[in-house]
């Protein structure tokens, strides 16, 4: 392994606490290799036989693992990763366009990064957030109703080391790293940050209370 | 006219809605006391009685699940709360944990005491960071307050809650693939029997369930299930979250009782986006056989869904007009099962690429005529010959679109192109000069 001593001394503070979470260590492998992608931006050589050492499993295990997921990346990924959902619902709301129009501005296609490290583009699945379609996600935060316009804006600004808030979620967009050392259990302090709750989220509620429904009536 | 009844939904208007004090001051963690004043056996009774079903897309019964556990033999049994939330239309479980985790929370409790667990798991898909966020906090902010931890107010009740952040893979919703990706192992799913209640996370017993039906729990025990029966149907019981997305002024979430219609649901959402008319939708997610106009007044309870043909599943409505070509729309499903599909069994792993190759020739207009038994044939080599259930789901948008719109599929080949306009179907307007960019 090529960490040095300090990155090393912190990565097992980190793998100790994650396997503390657990009654059976092998459990702590996935937030590893999140926490592995917090370090080192992808699941790098290094990082699989880091979480082989720590779980006493062996390397091919560890990358058969890895492999199996499609958030854990094989090679150094940009600073953003920029998903646009290409899932039916979206697709047809026109997630498609966005994709067709982002993927030709940005000048990448899906899985690639750009030159300058910036932006990773993906072609998402569903992201459970179908009523605010079409949907994008940086870094695994809502960008919701987007546009093919809106869509470039926040490349462009990402690309131009602004700082982007999503549309749900906290006040601006970590970075890949940041980001997944949160997935990896680590707390950074934002969940009361907030951007307001969505229309969709609170129509029900909206329609029940135009029917004279009022919260705390049993 | 059905009466909506916001209650897992009723405080995400409130400021800060989210925070253990706002979910206290509405009425939160008032059922956790009640419940542990009980026994576990009456807990396990009361939500048996309630007639609640599982929430996340099997519609199992709750309480009975959790009768299944064998009786205690001194070591470790496990809840795990499914909140993997990835079936294409789904979208209920995030802004519940986003806007008011602690009811989830409140569940876990009132449930692992009923069951004996003294630690519980949450899988949460791991493409959602803000939430990961705030169940970390509420877990933290309920360990303070003392409804986590040891001798819990007193009863001598201890649980400890592990929140684990899954990696991008919807099979790990199917819940042994999830109890083996929580084991840290590639999620592909284990034979049954034997089933979780019996040999489950590290071979122990274990209840899984989806975030809806354990947050549904607290309110249960709180208000009564007199309360829950009264609502629903006589085999569908209470109320729950109706997603609507697509083609609608309002989409959203609208908590109604089960048995409400898409024709009452429309009218709270506004209608057809601009009065257009509705073509087709899934009552339950991708995975359940679509509907069409026909089927407006259907009760969206488990038994009458059933009953015309398709399933409840996870009350996932995806709603499009007429504008809507439905070869682009199922192509575009059996592309996501094809990406999803976990490879173990033969049936799904080549089943749902041959469907993508087929499908998405007929939608460029190169299919044959051939090829729409193909598809169909295809399906029948899947669906009831597949390991789990994602081949079946594979196959239910396939085999419906084509009894229910066969002649698009043929006009598709007959003329050799799509008759629709792509734009015409997008929320915002564009001209067609960009196909085909990097795709
Ligand atoms: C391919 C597949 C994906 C699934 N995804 C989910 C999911 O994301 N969330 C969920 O709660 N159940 C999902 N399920 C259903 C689970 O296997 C299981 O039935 C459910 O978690 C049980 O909880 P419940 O009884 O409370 O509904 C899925 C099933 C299959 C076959
Ligand atoms: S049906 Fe598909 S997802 Fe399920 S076990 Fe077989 S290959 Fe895996
Ligand atoms: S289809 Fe895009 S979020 Fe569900």
């Amino acid at each position: 392994m090529t960490y040095d001593e300090t990155t090393l001394a912190q990565l097992r503070d980190d793998a100790a606490d994650i396997v503390s979470r657990y009654p059976v260590k092998r459990s702590a492998l996935l937030p590893m290799l999140h926490l592995v992608q917090s370090v080192d931006g992808f699941v790098s050589p290094d990082g699989i036989r880091f979480c082989a050492e720590r779980l006493d499993l062996s390397a091919a295990e560890v990358s058969a693992v890895a492999t199996f997921y499609t958030q854990y990346k094989r090679r150094p990924n940009g600073e953003y990763q920029v998903g646009v959902c290409v899932n039916t619902l979206c697709a047809v709301m026109g997630g498609d366009r966005i994709w067709d129009e982002l993927s030709e501005h940005v000048g990448v296609g899906n899985d690639e990064t750009t030159a300058d490290g910036k932006v990773t583009l993906e072609r998402l699945e569903c992201n459970a957030a179908c009523d605010y379609a079409p949907v994008m996600m940086v870094n695994w935060e809502f960008f919701d109703n987007q546009t093919p316009d809106s869509a470039k804006q926040v490349v462009d600004d990402l690309r131009a080391g602004k700082d982007v808030a999503p549309t749900r979620g906290p006040a601006k967009v970590c970075t890949f790293k940041e980001v997944s050392r949160v997935l990896a259990g680590f707390d950074d302090g934002r969940a009361n940050e907030d951007q307001g709750v969505g229309a969709p989220t609170l129509a029900g509620v909206k329609a029940a209370k135009a029917q004279g429904w009022k919260e705390g009536k049993k | 006219m059905t009466t909506l009844t916001p209650v897992l939904s009723a405080t995400w208007d409130v400021k800060d809605s989210w925070t253990l004090s706002t979910y206290t001051k509405h009425g939160g963690y008032r059922g956790l006391k009640k419940a542990l004043k009980k026994q576990p056996g009456e807990l396990v009774q009361a939500i048996k009685d309630s007639g609640l079903r599982g929430r996340g897309g099997a519609g199992f019964p709750t309480g009975m699940k959790w009768g299944f556990l064998p009786p205690d033999d001194g070591k470790p049994r496990y809840l795990v709360i499914n909140a993997d939330e990835s079936e294409p239309g789904t979208c209920k479980d995030i802004p519940t944990m986003l806007s008011a985790p602690h009811t989830l929370i409140e569940g876990v409790i009132i449930t692992s005491y009923a069951i004996g667990c003294n630690h519980a798991f949450i899988y949460l898909r791991g493409e959602v960071v803000h939430v990961y966020r705030r169940l970390i906090n509420a877990v933290r902010e309920a360990y303070e307050a003392g409804h986590l931890g040891k001798n819990i107010h007193g009863s001598g009740f201890d649980l400890d809650v592990t929140i684990h952040s899954g990696a991008g893979a919807y099979i790990c919703g199917e819940e042994t693939a999830l109890l083996d990706s929580l084991e840290g192992r590639r999620g592909q799913p284990r034979l049954k029997p034997p089933f979780p209640a019996v040999a489950g996370l590290y071979a122990r017993p274990t209840v899984v369930n989806n975030v809806e039906s354990i947050a549904s729990v607290p309110a249960i025990i709180d208000r009564g299930v007199a309360w829950f029966t009264g609502m629903g149907t006589e085999r569908s019981r209470g109320m729950g979250f109706f997603s609507l997305s697509g083609h609608v002024e309002r989409p959203g979430q609208y908590e109604a009782p089960l048995g409400i219609t898409l024709r009452e649901l429309l009218e709270f959402a506004g209608g057809m986006r601009g009065g257009r008319p509705l073509k087709f939708w899934t009552p339950g997610g991708s995975s359940t056989p679509i509907f069409t106009d026909a089927h407006l007044d259907t009760p969206l309870d488990y038994e009458s869904v059933g009953a015309a043909g398709s399933m409840l599943g996870t009350r996932a409505l995806q709603i499009f007009d007429d504008t809507t070509c439905v070869v682009r729309a199922v192509m575009r499903w059996t592309e996501f099962y094809k990406h999803e599909s976990c490879g173990k069994c033969t049936p799904c792993r080549e089943g749902t690429f041959w469907l993508t190759q087929v499908l998405k020739r007929i939608e460029k207009g190169h299919g044959t005529p051939a090829d729409i038994q193909q598809l169909l044939d295809t399906c029948d080599s899947i669906a009831g010959r597949s390991f789990c259930a994602l081949g079946d789901g594979a196959t239910s948008s396939v085999i419906s679109s084509v009894k229910l719109f066969r002649d698009e599929f043929e006009q598709h080949v007959s003329t050799g192109e799509c008759p629709f306009d792509h734009a015409a179907s997008a929320l915002f307007t564009y001209s067609d000069s960009l196909e085909g960019a990097h795709a």
